[in-house]
């Protein structure tokens, strides 16, 4: 008998093609105040459309029970803990729901005058130097719409300062444990891709770089992309010899601010010698993650690149707030308008909510919960690396695969249990990596449960370790065939193909 | 704090598990160099009642309560309260990327929904599951024509929205993508095809379009397409205003669509987030970048769904894939999903049509620039500077049109106007008898 | 009993040539598609692509991992095999049969010398694993 913390609802739904049926509608809308128009006669018969084939035909109330049910499949940080590493799963403040919404913010229109703006400008503003503040850095820019995208920002920018000193080099270094948007963003910028080793402490390999560095060929290299803690939760003890290495050959340091949860308040990157970075104000600052986005990605500076930042920056002129477009050393527009403001409005929020001591505290319980679930499952699971863990901790599942169960099958378990699985196979330089982020915003006595079933499917695992293998056994939909899916892609609905196979 | 759900003294029972007597015990370990050895200079933490009247304070120091007449790529459309119904569930608001199928079938599912919903509003064959935003949509569909083409250049109109050309400058500059741009007639306010056709050469491999352009006019797209396809090109077709598919003509012609999705029940909050889609036909299926969710079975041999081609993206092809995309912008998309489910088939023409509508009361009152056909906007010269009919326009609590000096010198005193179904006869009165004068 | 025909040669990057007159088929071995798994698509070359030995010629995708094909010899490809795209599974059940990858015609006929023979191949993929 297993403790399971909470169950899956399996409701039944159709798809809205499959529900649909003529003259049905969810809308109404005000009779018309001037005079309707004939699409045919304002533009042109060849210009109009026949109806959109397919397109759902349902009333308001068959379209909120569909989605209503949609939801119910799903798993939420409202429900429990969501344990993914270096995705900081931590919970979305409502309040912060609330203000981006207010009218004055939400309907503000990019191009309206800004006098008539002031208000949204001050709050990019204060988020500005807010963020400037946590991260010790110069200057930031707040348009990157997600953290990818603030990864080519930054490199765009380390390349444009380079260029201005005569040569844009030539390669990126990227340890082995970064995110593979790092090396997919150097590429992008028109770099290639060095990997730089991990040691046996999981830190970067400082020998190793010095080695590369000391190389005729090192005004090669123009940066050093680095996720601080490391994807294995780990700091980077050697960050600022590495900052002064690369910094004494021209190249520089950049900053994946991945796992900033684990720093705010207690160090800065600008203080150890970051040279460039971005954040993830839905990781760090609790913008809502919305099943894969909107995200946002600010990138934070030191003063040798704010010439080449993207246009527009804001900048105050005679007490008003003004974007600046006359900036010739820019890299130039990296997005339309802003950049994501609903989720600067979201992130300051949670900024104020906290508070600078507060953001310090909440740092620290992010620490404390992920060493607690770190101490406690240590007995069971092998742990690769025994440097201290920051807010995240990587188990490998060796003696898990002894007995023929690898960590995808164990993440496929937790499920039953009521959790969301941890990351699962990253970072690749561990062997069946258990990537397990809890964040600050768990309660003792969910950490427990967690911490319980992870024993209790270790125990499984002991006994009997072909009882999980074909796990979720709990679940409305059990493990989704992803072979067929990628050998015989269907990516839309057709009337003809799923007709004979509707839902349940 | 209300955020940390956690008494003192379980902290101190956790610290203690942890073979620990202080909380700093947990990074001590940090450089002394690197700690940051005082508070950050941030104020104290404030309550929620206090935060809603620091952000109600920022709120009223905007155009509230102004009527506008501004679209330009960002158009104010009402949104059915449905769309923040749903997408405030904290099941879809607080869940992750889908990675999960067996308890994220909920998200797979509606972008499954989504993904056929923007291939029947485009015509096209295929669709990924959401781009950032239509400014970043563009690049990445040039670049899917160059590996599709195994060419080099893309040219496009000087009526595609000037900030996604200048995104597009962007991410071209160190791919090796020379991007130039062709002209539009100064008559009709379309593409200038005779432009297009002596600079498409051997190597260009994408021509980009939009429609309706920036100016509002309604393309001849079929013209285009046949020219780029005559020299082996790829047409890439853009929209900005969603809201016109309910009435125009798909794109058929095209091979990839990359688009904007704000009009669909997205709020203009200053400029993002929105939601961008790229669809294509079929057989470029796998040079889409970005997610995609795939139609499968479980175990029990019933329908699910997944992501799936996922070989393409970031976190498996690292520097060879087809882009560093790694986010969606799924609950965008979502409200998106809500919203054309809400409008359906007959909703989406009847509130295009009344757009239609609404910009033709405008456009008999102000003559339009331009002869080409126009959607919900259009480019009116000002009597006199833009800057001064629009002042005089505020006094009225009404944002006029949008400059267009500041993108087009050329144009003088042209301004770009746009009605939707949320101007009012009254205050579009306003307006004319404004540029009456 | 051997899995790997007597009269192909091999690659240690598991590719096998079977070679007739100046036309090399070649394909990926058993090994390189238990260690894949799953095969679900196999991207190829145009017909009249000049490819050289040693480097890239295709690749084959399982769902979470892309490998590079490396061409075996120099030459151009003559031939490629349609019915993988929309079977890719044939490479799991088939490698050295249906599921050959591409024909090249050889431009330099001594590079079949330097590749491995059934036995010595079988040898290398015992020593690997």
């Amino acid at each position: 008998m297993i403790r399971k913390v909470r169950q899956h609802i399996t409701q039944n739904e159709a798809l809205l093609f499959e529900e649909s049926s003529p003259g049905k509608s969810g809308y109404q809308l005000p009779a018309l105040d001037v005079p309707a128009v004939d699409p045919h006669e304002a533009l042109g018969g060849g210009n109009v459309r026949d109806e959109i084939e397919g397109f759902p035909e349902v009333s308001e109330v068959e379209a909120i029970r569909h989605f209503t049910r949609l939801s119910t499949w799903n798993y939420a940080i409202d429900l429990g803990l969501y344990p993914l590493g270096s995705c900081t799963m931590k919970y979305n403040p409502r309040v912060n729901e609330l203000v981006a919404r207010l009218d004055g913010l939400a309907w503000a229109h990019p191009y309206q005058p800004e006098s008539l703006s002031q208000g949204a400008m001050q709050v990019i503003a204060d988020l500005e130097s807010a963020l400037l503040e946590i991260t010790g850095m110069d200057a930031i820019t707040l348009q990157p719409a997600a953290g990818a995208h603030g990864e080519l920002t930054g490199i765009l920018l380390v390349r444009a300062y380079l260029e201005s000193q005569g040569n844009p080099r030539k390669r990126i270094l990227v340890p082995d444990s970064a995110h593979g948007t790092n090396p997919a963003t150097a590429s992008m910028a028109g770099y290639a891709v060095q990997n730089i080793k991990s040691n046996d402490k999981g830190m970067m390999d400082v020998e190793q770089l010095a080695g590369l560095l000391d190389r005729d060929d090192a005004h090669d290299i123009a940066a050093l992309m680095v996720t601080n803690p490391s994807t294995l939760g780990i700091f980077e003890e050697d960050i600022a010899k590495v900052a002064g290495i690369l910094h004494s050959k021209g190249a520089m340091l950049y900053m994946d601010g991945a796992n900033m949860n684990a720093l705010v308040g207690l160090t800065r990157p600008g203080d150890f010698g970051v040279d460039v970075m971005h954040l993830n104000l839905h990781k760090t600052f609790s913008t809502p993650h919305g099943g894969g986005g909107p995200g946002s990605g600010p990138v934070a500076i030191k003063k040798h690149l704010e010439p080449f930042l993207p246009v527009p920056v804001l900048k105050k002129v005679s007490e008003a707030w003004h974007f600046d477009y006359n900036r010739p050393q820019s890299i130039g527009r990296v997005r339309a308008f802003y950049g994501n403001f609903g989720v600067l409005v979201r992130a300051l929020a949670y900024i104020l909510a906290h508070g600078g001591p507060g953001l310090r505290n909440a740092t620290v319980d992010a620490l404390m919960n992920a060493n607690y679930i770190r101490r406690k499952l240590e007995p069971h699971y092998d742990l690769p690396y025994s440097s201290p863990s920051m807010h995240e901790v990587v188990f490998s599942d060796d003696r898990q695969s002894a007995n023929g169960v690898k960590t995808g099958d164990l993440a496929k378990r937790l499920i039953d249990y009521g959790f969301h699985p941890y990351t699962v196979s990253f970072p690749t330089i561990v062997h069946g990596a258990i990537m397990i982020e809890p964040t600050e915003t768990e309660s003792k006595r969910e950490l427990d449960l967690f911490i319980d079933a992870m024993i209790s499917i270790a125990n499984e695992i002991e006994a009997d370790p072909k009882s999980v293998l074909q796990a979720p056994y709990s679940t409305r939909t059990t493990r989704v065939d992803e072979v067929l899916a990628a050998r015989r892609p269907i990516v839309r609905w057709k009337p003809d193909r799923s007709s004979s196979q509707a839902a349940d | 704090m209300r955020y940390l759900p956690k008494s003192d003294s379980e902290r101190q029972e956790m610290l203690a598990a942890c073979g620990i007597a202080t909380a700093e015990e947990l990074y001590a370990h940090l450089p002394a160099k690197a700690k940051l050895n005082r508070e950050l200079n941030l104020a104290p933490g404030i309550s929620e009642y206090e935060i809603i009247d620091f952000f109600k304070a920022r709120a009223d120091d905007t155009a509230q309560g102004y009527a506008s007449f501004l679209g330009a790529g960002v158009y104010r459309h009402y949104r059915p309260v449905l769309c923040d119904t749903i997408v405030s569930r904290g099941e879809f608001l607080t869940s992750y990327t889908p990675y999960q199928a067996e308890i994220a079938q909920g998200t797979l599912t509606a972008i499954f929904e989504f993904q056929t919903m923007i291939c029947q509003l485009t015509g096209m064959d295929v669709a990924n599951a959401s781009m950032y935003d239509g400014s970043t949509a563009v690049p990445e569909a040039a670049m899917m024509a160059v590996r599709v083409t195994g060419r080099g250049k893309v040219l496009v109109s000087r009526v595609v929205h000037p900030e996604y050309r200048e995104v597009l400058t962007t991410y071209a500059r160190h791919q090796g993508m020379p991007v130039e741009e062709f002209g539009y007639h100064a008559e009709t306010g379309q593409l200038d095809l005779e432009d297009l056709e002596a600079k498409l050469d051997r190597d260009t491999a994408a021509v980009i379009i939009q429609s309706p352009n920036f100016f509002g006019v309604i393309e001849n797209v079929k013209a285009a397409a046949d020219l780029a396809h005559k020299s082996g090109a790829l047409l890439i077709f853009v929209f900005a205003e969603a809201a016109s598919l309910g009435l125009l003509a798909p794109p058929t012609d095209a091979d990839i669509v990359a688009g904007e999705l704000q009009s669909f029940a997205i709020s203009p909050s200053f400029g993002g987030p929105y939601a961008g889609i790229i669809a294509a036909k079929e057989k470029f299926l796998r040079q889409l970048p970005g997610r995609l969710v795939g139609q499968s079975v479980d175990s029990n041999g019933n329908r699910a769904f997944c992501l799936t081609l996922s070989t393409r993206e970031q976190h498996i092809r690292r520097e060879k894939a087809t882009s560093n995309i790694c986010t969606n912008q799924a609950l965008i998309a979502l409200m998106a999903t809500v919203y054309m489910t809400v409008y359906g088939k007959e909703g989406l023409r009847e509130l295009a049509t009344q757009n239609l509508s609404k910009a033709h009361y405008l456009s008999s009152k102000i003559k339009p620039r331009f002869t080409g056909p126009f959607f919900n906007e259009f480019v009116a010269d000002a009597p006199g500077s833009p800057e001064a009919v629009n002042q005089q326009l505020l006094g009225k609590k009404i944002i006029g049109g949008l400059a267009l000096n500041r993108f087009y010198p050329e144009l003088g005193n042209a301004t770009l106007l746009c009605a939707t179904e949320m101007s009012r006869r009254a205050d579009m009165d306003a307006v004319a008898e404004a540029y009456a004068q | 009993m051997s899995t790997y025909p007597a009269h192909f040669v091999y690659t240690k990057e598991h590719e096998w040539v079977n070679a007739a007159g100046d036309i090399a088929t070649v394909g990926i071995t058993h090994h390189a598609q238990h260690e894949l798994g799953d095969i679900v698509y196999v991207d190829l070359p145009k017909v009249g692509t000049y490819v050289e030995q040693g480097k890239t010629l295709g690749s084959v995708e399982s769902v979470k991992a892309v490998s590079d094909i490396y061409s075996p010899l120099s030459g151009e490809v003559t031939e490629i095999n349609e019915t993988l795209a929309s079977a890719p599974e044939k490479l799991n059940e088939d490698p050295h049969g249906e599921a050959w990858l591409v024909k090249i015609r050889m431009s330099a006929a001594d590079e079949i010398k330097k590749l491995l023979s059934a036995a010595d191949y079988q040898t290398y993929v015992g020593a690997e694993s």
